[in-house]
Formats: structure tokens, sequence, C-alpha cells
């Protein structure tokens, strides 16, 4: 090697240090001591590694998925909660974040600028202030039920209410109590007939707070895309007679496929980890209608002690985020084989 | 009978286009109005009044419990940290990017894909590994513990070598002949053209470290230690949360988001970048 080269290679290596050195001590290293924690019996005292510490195999893995009991039926009814969280915000959110996009996007709008920042504002603000604030509008005597109360109708205790919302629309067509096959039989402690109770009243007020704040980081990554689309090929939609939502449906949305699914997997990516809010908000409460397998996890460690467990949650949450990214990536990957041939 | 024109169509159009965007501009502001104005009202006003952004009367009773809360002891805090992860993040974000982008060494295409691989690590994750590695490491309750895990950040060497790659090799060149070591190349030739970029990665993890909650709660315990987000967050999940409170609680969401307004005000021409100037108007 010449002396140059060594010269670079050195270099190179110096000014990667200080990355690599945060990496390997705050990124990796953590990971491989929870993994270790998650396969003990560390109570919190002293350290993991000390000698009182045993490995305990697969235990607290198997008391969440396996052994019927608290612990399985917490991490069924938080993977429910999030399961609904997910499916109610990504689309809600992407939708929204896409139709700002398209019309603040226009070549001719007065006001452009202001309402992209009005539109964006919410995503500087920090999680504690945005909960602060949703606190208030959902509050008891807030300004959603104040809405409501002008409308001549009773507003529910939005944060206290943990009856599920599909429940509610089912006893209004008279279905009250589960069929008895619903009932008594469920998956991770958690009855079908509960698996379908859909998010609950308070759950539905975080979700609010999740797509108000969100959906105006995914319009910024829309515009480029948007404005990256070729100006003739709108045009020649025009000269083809193509109204405004021809010209979306068949020039925009085509051309924004590969912005879409990023869209889509930063927010089913971000959608599991929500814990802030529940964190600040309600704490997994009402009747643990919002509990979150991030904050249940947070939740059995710091709260309970009980460390193995809680980092096992947070494991199998890092598989579920590992695997919906997998899949994505394959769906992607399969369009783009089936364009090719 | 004729069918309404064309610009009769146009102009219906254009009528309900507004009338959606200024929907969702009031939907997307007023909340924010209604945080102002609460700030400055009696809790009976806050309680009663939920719509009206006006206080019946102007009280600053919100902002003097916020002192008497330690109030700038939290916002100290936030700056230390703040301070901290911003510099330390942009320059060795910076000078990572450089090497990965720019120097040839063995181990590059391997360093690149871990750094790309971590990248994917959701965050979330890492709350109760922090908390291990800082009580391993002695450093949980102190400033480093808060500091550091925040400053560990590979999206932002990723954005800096995505820069440093679109750099034309010639300026290098240019500067090597005039007798410029890497280390001087890097320094006063190279990096001075990231200006626009190095502003994005100030303003991205500016942003980051004020307004993160979830790591800097598990860094530390002590009440001396906390930030803005975790100080106001223990108002209002703690002791004290318990609803009625809403003046003091708007009071601190409004105080703790002035900084970040302004300097989301004052730069957003790089954070609304859109590429828009690519299109002629």
């Amino acid at each position: 090697m010449s002396k140059v080269r060594r010269q670079e290679t050195a270099a190179a290596w110096l000014m990667s240090a200080p990355v690599i050195a945060l990496l390997v001590v705050f990124l990796v290293a953590p990971i491989v001591m929870a993994a270790w924690v998650s396969i003990s019996d560390w109570t919190g005292i002293g350290s993991p590694f000390s000698g009182g510490v045993h490995a305990v195999g697969l235990k607290n893995y198997g008391a969440l998925l396996t052994t019927p009991g608290l612990p399985q039926q917490q991490l069924g009814q938080s993977l429910r909660n999030n399961l609904y969280y997910v499916i109610l915000v990504v689309p809600i959110q992407t939708a929204l974040a896409l139709g700002l996009a398209v019309i603040v996007s226009r070549q001719r709008l007065a006001g452009r600028g202001f309402f992209r920042t009005a539109y964006y504002f919410p995503s500087i603000t920090s999680s504690v202030a945005v909960s602060i604030l949703f606190l208030y509008i959902f509050g008891t005597t807030g300004v959603i039920n104040a809405i409501i109360g002008n409308l001549g109708a009773h507003g529910p205790n939005w944060f206290d209410d943990p009856n599920g919302v599909l429940h509610m629309v089912l006893s209004g067509l008279g279905v009250t109590s589960a069929p008895s096959a619903m009932a008594n039989h469920g998956f991770l402690g958690v009855s079908w007939w509960d698996w379908l109770a859909g998010p609950s009243v308070a759950m539905v007020a975080v979700i609010a707070l999740a797509i108000w704040t969100t959906s105006g980081t995914f319009m910024l990554i829309f515009l480029p895309a948007i404005y990256a689309i070729p100006g003739d090929l709108t045009e020649a939609a025009i000269m083809d007679g193509a109204n405004a939502w021809q010209r979306f449906r068949r020039v925009t949305l085509p051309m924004l496929r590969p912005t879409l699914f990023l869209v889509l997997t930063l927010g089913l990516i971000g959608t599991w980890q929500v814990f802030d809010q529940i964190y600040l908000i309600t704490q997994g409460n009402p009747a643990g209608t919002t509990l979150t397998p991030a904050f249940l996890s947070y939740l059995t460690s710091f709260g309970n002690q009980q460390w193995g467990q809680g980092a096992a949650i947070a494991f199998i949450l890092f598989a579920i985020i590992v695997v919906l990214t997998i899949v994505q990536r394959m769906i992607i990957s399969e369009r783009r084989a089936d364009r090719a041939s | 009978m004729r069918r309404p024109g064309i610009r009769q169509r146009r102009l219906i159009g254009r009528v309900l286009l507004y009338l959606a965007l200024a929907f969702f501009a009031v939907l997307y502001i007023y909340p924010f109005l209604l945080d102002i104005g609460t700030a400055f009202k009696t809790e009976a006003d806050a309680a009663g009044h939920p719509l009206n952004p006006f206080p019946q009367h102007w009280v600053l009773t919100a902002f003097r419990e916020l002192e008497q809360e330690d109030f700038l002891r939290w916002l100290a805090n936030s700056v230390v940290v703040t301070v901290f992860v911003t510099l330390g993040r942009v320059l060795f974000d910076s000078m990572a990017g450089y090497a990965l982008a720019r120097l040839r060494f063995r181990g590059r295409g391997g360093l690149f894909a871990a750094i790309i691989a971590v990248m994917a690590v959701p965050g979330v994750v890492l709350l109760i590994p922090t908390f291990l590695v800082l009580k391993e490491l002695n450093l949980f309750n102190t400033y480093p513990g808060m500091i550091l895990p925040l400053m560990t950040d590979a999206a932002g060497v990723f954005i800096m070598r995505q820069f440093f790659l679109s750099v034309h090799p010639s300026i290098e060149e240019a500067a090597k002949i005039d007798g410029a070591g890497i280390f001087r190349t890097f320094w006063s030739v190279v990096l001075p053209m990231a200006r626009p970029q190095l502003m994005t990665l100030t303003i991205l993890s500016f942003q980051g470290s004020w307004n993160n909650f979830s790591t800097v709660l598990v860094a530390h315990e002590s009440p001396s230690l906390d930030t803005l987000t975790t100080g106001v967050g223990r108002l209002v999940s703690g002791q004290l949360g318990a609803g009625s409170q809403y003046p003091l609680q708007l009071a601190a969401a409004l105080a703790m988001t002035i900084p970040v307004a302004i300097v989301f005000f004052v730069f957003q021409k790089y954070i609304l970048r859109t590429g828009e100037g690519a299109v002629k108007e």
C-alpha cells in the first residue's frame, strides 16, 4: 500500500471514529445487553452481568406469548389497541398528507406559503406540547365537547371512556353481548369478541392527535415528488380533456407510487412505536384500552421491575416492525418485477 | 338552456378549493390560537369558554406558577442538551459522511452498510437498552448520559455522505495541488460548500433533541436534570396532572414551543425546501 493510501485509510477511520464509537456504545451494545436481559431473571438490582443473574431461556417470551396469565393478556390487549391505531392512522394521515400536498403544490394559489406553513407547523411541535393541547381539546369541558354541546348533543368523557367504538356500533344495532363462540375463545388472552371491540373512545382521541400531528410531515415528503412530475405530462392530460380528478388518478398518483410506498412504510414503522402520547395522556388507561406494546414494555420494566419481560416485549415489537418492513419491501419489489416483465 | 360555462365551473371549483384549504388551516391553526389565549386565562375561564381564544381577563397566573415549578431550570437543561447534541451531530456526521463519500479505504462498503442497517432500528425499542447501558457505564442521571444517546445518529451521516458524493472531485484536486492535506481539504474547502446541508442537519438535530421526550426520560431520574419535555411532562402526567390546570399546562406548552417556532420561521426555506425551485413559474 502506498504512503498516500495509508494516510487516506488512517484519516478515514479517524474521521469515522466518533460516529462508530457512538453507534457501538449506544446502539449495538445496548441491544446486545437487552437481548441478554430478555432471557435472564434480572430484577433491576445491580448489574445484569453480575453472578446472581441467571439465564432462564425463553421463559420471559413464553410468559408473554404462550402461558395464559396477566402478561399475555396485557400484551394481547396492547397489540389489539395498537393494531386499530395503525389501521386508522396510517391510511388517514397518508390520504390527508397527499391531498394537502396536491393542493398546496398548485402553481396559481394565493397564500400557498401560508397554507403550507399552517399544515406543517404541528409537525415541529413536541409530543409533550401536542399532548397537552389534546388533553385540553378533548377534555370533558374542552373544545370538542363544547362544539358537540352547541350541536345539542352530549360529548363523552374522552380519555376516561374505555368503550370500543365497534362494540358501540354493534350495541346500536342491538348486539349487546358476545356470541359464546367469540366470548370463550380468543388469541393471546383476549377473546375474539374483545379483539373486535375497535379502538376505545380514548384511543380515538389519541388517533386524532397522531393524524393531526403527522399529516404535515408527510405532506412535506410528497411535495418534492409532486414537483418532480414532468409538466408536459400534466399538460398532455389537460389537452386530452382530463379533468382534475382524472389527472390526479391517471397521472399524479401513478407517478407518486414510490413516494406513496415510502410514506406508508414510514407511517407503519412510526405508528407501531407510539409511546410519548400514551405516557403523557393516558398511561394505558382507561381499562388498558390505550396500552401499546412500547408503553407496556416501559411499564413492565421501569414500573413493575420485570426487566426480562419488558425487554422481551421490546424485542417482540422490534420483530413486528422488521417483519412488516420486509413484507412491504417484498410487495414493492414484486410490483417492480411485474412491471419489468 | 345552456350548461354552466367553463368559466363558471372554474369559479365554483376555485371557491370549493379555497374553502377546503381554509377549513384545514383552521383545523391546524385554531388549536394553537386556543393554546396562546388559554395560557392567559383563569382556570374558570378556561373551563367555561373553551372555544374562545380571547381571555375575559388577561392574567399571568399560569406563567407565575410555571416559574415556581422550576421552569427556568428545565429550560437551561434543554439548552445544554440541545447545544451539545447538535454540535456533536453536525461535526461527527459530516466527518463520517466525508470519509464514507470521498476517502478510499478498505471496509468502506461494510461500514456504510452497517450504518444503513443501524438506521433501521426503531427508536422506541431502544428505551430499555439505553437505560441498561447508561447504568452499566455509570452515566445514568448525568448530562453526558442524556446527551450521548441523542448524539448517536446514522441518518445525518447518510445526508452528509449523499451531499459529499455530489461535490465535483476537481475541487479537491485543486486543493491538493495547493498542498492541502486531507483534513485541511475537508475543513476549509469541502465543508463550507455544504452549508445548506449543514443547516438542514442543524435544524433536524435541534428539533429532535429539543423535542425529545422518551430518551431523556429513561436517561435520568432526578428532577434537577429534567428538560422542558420531561419537566412539563411531569406536570401533565405526574402528581399534579389532575386535568383542571389547563392554563398552567397550556402556558408550559406555549413556552416550550416558542424556541422551535422561532427556528422554524427563521429557517423556513431550509425546512420547507421542496424542490420547487426546479419548476419555472
